[in-house]
C-alpha cells in the first residue's frame, strides 16, 4: 500500500508540473502581458521599468521557473482588478463555491441512486420510462438553459424563491456560510438544483447499469433462495456492489461540478469561484486566471488521488493485490 | 434474409424500427433545411439595420408591428423579429457545430489511429497527454482557450475542437488497438504500401462505427458548448448571433417578465440537441455488437 501511495504521489507531482507549464505557457505567452499591465500612454521608461519588474524580458524558461517559484511560495500575485492578493481573494470566495458544489452532488447521489437502482430493478416498468425519459433531458438540456427556466418559473412567476445571490449568511469557524439560515437555503435551493440536475442523470444511469448486471449474479439468486426481501437484497448486496463506480464518478464528477459552477454561479449571481473567473476573463486579471487554473488542476489531481485510494479501500480483491 | 453485402441498406432498415429515432432524423433534417435556407425563408434579414423598428422593440409573441407585419414570437431589445433571429441563430449554431465536430473527427481519428499504428513510447506519450486532457472538463478548456483566443468563429472553433478531439482520440485509439493486431493488417504490412496508407485505407475505415456514434454525441456538444460560451460572453460577438447570444441578450429583460426573448431561442436550441442525441442513442444500440441480436 505504502509503494502505491508513493508511486501515485511522483506520479501527481508530475502531472501538476506539465499542467503548470501548459498554463503558463496558455496565459502568460500567448498575447503580450504588458499591455494588460500598464495603460498604453506611459513612458517609454516606465514600459521598460514594468517589462523588467516583472521579468518579462527574461527567456521564456527562466520566467517559467520564476513562475514555479512564486507558486511553490504561493504567492499568485496581486489582482489587477481587486488590487489584492490573489491567493486571499480566491480563498474567500471558495466557500461559496463549495457550498454550492456540494449540494448540488450530494442531492444527486442521494437522489439518484435510489432512482437509478428502481429503473434497473423493474426496467419495465412506466415509472422507469419516466425516470430515463428525464435523464435524457438532463443530459442534453444545456445547464444554463435549465437555470433560465428555473429562474423564469420559481423567480419570476411564481415568486417563491430569489433569482439570485447568497441570502443571509452565518459566521461559522471564520467562514460564511448560507446553508445555515433559512434565507440562505432559499437562494442555495435553485442554483444547487440547477447545477445537480446532470449529475443526477448521470447518477441514475450509473445506478441503472449497475443494478441490471448484479441481479442477474449468483450472489443475488442465492441471497434469493434464503429468503430475504427484495428490500433486504437491493440494500445489503445490490448497493454494495454498484458502489465502488458510483464512488469513482462521484470522485470525478465533483471535480467537473466544480467547473460547471462557473455557469450556474453566472446565471445565479453566486458570489463564488465560478464568477469570479468569468469576470476576470472578461476583465483580463491574467492573476487570477492563472490562480484559478493552477487551483482546479490541483483539485483534479487530489480528487484522482483519493478516488484511487477509496477504490483499493472499496475493494477486497484491489486490496490484496496490491498487500 | 438480410444481406450482409448492403450494410447501409440493413443499417436503414434497423433504424426504421424504432419511431421516436425516425422522428428525431425528421427533426433533424428539418432544422438543417431550415438553418440552410433561413436567408431565402426568414420574414426579415434581421442584421439589417434598415428593417428594424425601434418602436416595436421587446413586443409580446404576436404583436403586430407599424408595418402592419406580425410578429410570431415577439421582438427583441432593438425591435428585431425573432422568428427571423432565431433562423440566422440556428444557421450559426449548426455550422459551428458542425465544423467543429468536423474537425475533431479528423484530428481526434488520425492522432488515435496514428498512435496505436506506431505503439511504443509515441503512442505512450500521445495516449499519456489525451488522458490527462480527459481528466478536466471539456468546458473549462473551452472557456479559457475562447477568453485567450477572442470572439469570432474561427477562434470559437479551435476552442471547441481543442476541448473535443480528445474524445475520438480515445475512441479511435481503442478501436484500432484491437485492428492493428488483426491478420489483413499483418498482410497489408507485408505489401510495399507505405504506412500511411495502412493506417487511412485499411485501420481506419475499420474504425469509424464507434467514432460514428461519437461524432452524433460530439456535434451536440459543441452546439451546446457554444451556446454556453456564447451565453457567458465569450463565444460569438453581438454582430453574429448564434442561439446561445440571443438567449444571453434575452436573460436580463427576463427577470421583468419579458420571457419570450430567451426562451424561443432556447426552445429551438433544446429541440436540435435534444433530437441530434436521440438519433445518437439509436445508432450506438444499433453498432454496440453487445446489444446485437
Amino acid at each position: 500500500m505504502l509503494g502505491f501511495l508513493i508511486q501515485r504521489l511522483l506520479q501527481a507531482v508530475v502531472v501538476m508540473m506539465v499542467i503548470s507549464a501548459l498554463v503558463f505557457i496558455g496565459v502568460f505567452a500567448v498575447g503580450n502581458p504588458i499591455d494588460v499591465l500598464i495603460s498604453p500612454d506611459v513612458t517609454q521608461q516606465i514600459r521598460l521599468d514594468t517589462i523588467a519588474a516583472y521579468g518579462f524580458d527574461k527567456p521564456l524558461w527562466e520566467q517559467y521557473l520564476a513562475f514555479l517559484e512564486r507558486l511553490v511560495h504561493g504567492n499568485f500575485g496581486r489582482s489587477f482588478v481587486f488590487n489584492m492578493p490573489v491567493l486571499q481573494l480566491i480563498l474567500s470566495r471558495l466557500p461559496a463555491t463549495l457550498e454550492l458544489t456540494i449540494a448540488a452532488v450530494a442531492g444527486a447521489t442521494l437522489i439518484g441512486i435510489p432512482l437509478g437502482m428502481y429503473a434497473g430493478y423493474r426496467p419495465d416498468s412506466p415509472i422507469t420510462k419516466a425516470i430515463m425519459g428525464i435523464t435524457i433531458l438532463g443530459f442534453s438540456v444545456p445547464t444554463f438553459w435549465i437555470g433560465l427556466v428555473l429562474i423564469m418559473t420559481f423567480a419570476v412567476w411564481l415568486g417563491w424563491l430569489p433569482a439570485g445571490g447568497r441570502g443571509d449568511t452565518v459566521m461559522v469557524l471564520g467562514i460564511e456560510w448560507s446553508f445555515l439560515t433559512l434565507n440562505g437555503l432559499s437562494h442555495l435551493f435553485l442554483p444547487a438544483l440547477n447545477l445537480s440536475l446532470f449529475k443526477l442523470a448521470m447518477m441514475i444511469r450509473l445506478a441503472r447499469a449497475g443494478t441490471r448486471e448484479v441481479m442477474l449474479t449468483d450472489t443475488i439468486k442465492f441471497a434469493r433462495a434464503s429468503g430475504q426481501s427484495d428490500g433486504t437484497i437491493l440494500r445489503r448486496h445490490v448497493l454494495r456492489q454498484i458502489s465502488i463506480p458510483i464512488v469513482t464518478v462521484f470522485g470525478l464528477e465533483f471535480g467537473s461540478t466544480l467547473a460547471f459552477a462557473v455557469v450556474t454561479e453566472t446565471i445565479f449571481s453566486w458570489p463564488g469561484l465560478g464568477k469570479l473567473i468569468i469576470d476576470s476573463i472578461q476583465s483580463l486579471d491574467r492573476p487570477v486566471m492563472v490562480a484559478y487554473l493552477m487551483l482546479i488542476a490541483f483539485l483534479f489531481i487530489i480528487i484522482n488521488f483519493l478516488v484511487d485510494i477509496a477504490y483499493a479501500a472499496l475493494d477486497p480483491r484491489l486490496r490484496a493485490r496490491r498487500s | 434474409m438480410i444481406d450482409s453485402a448492403a450494410p447501409i441498406a440493413r443499417f436503414w432498415f434497423e433504424f426504421r424500427q424504432s419511431q421516436i429515432a425516425c422522428v428525431a432524423l425528421l427533426i433533424i433534417v428539418l432544422i438543417a433545411a431550415l438553418a440552410l435556407l433561413s436567408p431565402w425563408i426568414a420574414p426579415q434579414n434581421p442584421y439589417d439595420l434598415a428593417t428594424l423598428v425601434l418602436m416595436d422593440a421587446r413586443r409580446p409573441p404576436g404583436h403586430v408591428g407599424a408595418g402592419g407585419y406580425v410578429y410570431w414570437l415577439g421582438t427583441d431589445a432593438q425591435g428585431r423579429d425573432l422568428l427571423s433571429a432565431i433562423l440566422y441563430g440556428l444557421r450559426i449554431s449548426v455550422q459551428i457545430g458542425l465544423a467543429a465536430g468536423a474537425v475533431a473527427f479528423v484530428v481526434g481519428a488520425t492522432l488515435g489511429t496514428t498512435a496505436a499504428f506506431l505503439g511504443g513510447r509515441v503512442e505512450m506519450l500521445i495516449m499519456r497527454f489525451i488522458d490527462l486532457q480527459l481528466s478536466f472538463p471539456a468546458i473549462l478548456l473551452a472557456l479559457v482557450l475562447s477568453a485567450l483566443l477572442g470572439q469570432g468563429k474561427v477562434q470559437i472553433i479551435i476552442a471547441l475542437v481543442t476541448a473535443q478531439y480528445a474524445y475520438f482520440a480515445r475512441t479511435a485509439h481503442g478501436a484500432a488497438s484491437a485492428e492493428r493486431a488483426k491478420e489483413y493488417v499483418e498482410a497489408a504490412l507485408s505489401t510495399p504500401l507505405p504506412s500511411h496508407k495502412v493506417i487511412f485505407r485499411h485501420i481506419l475505415p475499420n474504425c469509424l462505427p464507434p467514432l460514428i456514434v461519437v461524432a452524433t454525441v460530439q456535434v451536440a456538444n459543441s452546439i451546446a458548448l457554444e451556446a454556453t460560451l456564447s451565453f457567458l460572453g465569450l463565444g460569438l460577438p453581438v454582430t453574429e448571433p448564434s442561439l446561445g447570444t440571443l438567449i444571453a441578450n434575452g436573460f436580463q429583460y427576463m427577470l421583468s417578465g419579458r420571457y419570450w426573448i430567451s426562451i424561443y431561442p432556447g426552445v429551438a436550441l433544446i429541440v436540435l440537441i435534444v433530437a441530434i442525441n436521440l438519433v445518437g442513442d439509436q445508432i450506438r444500440d444499433q453498432l454496440n455488437p453487445r446489444l446485437r441480436r
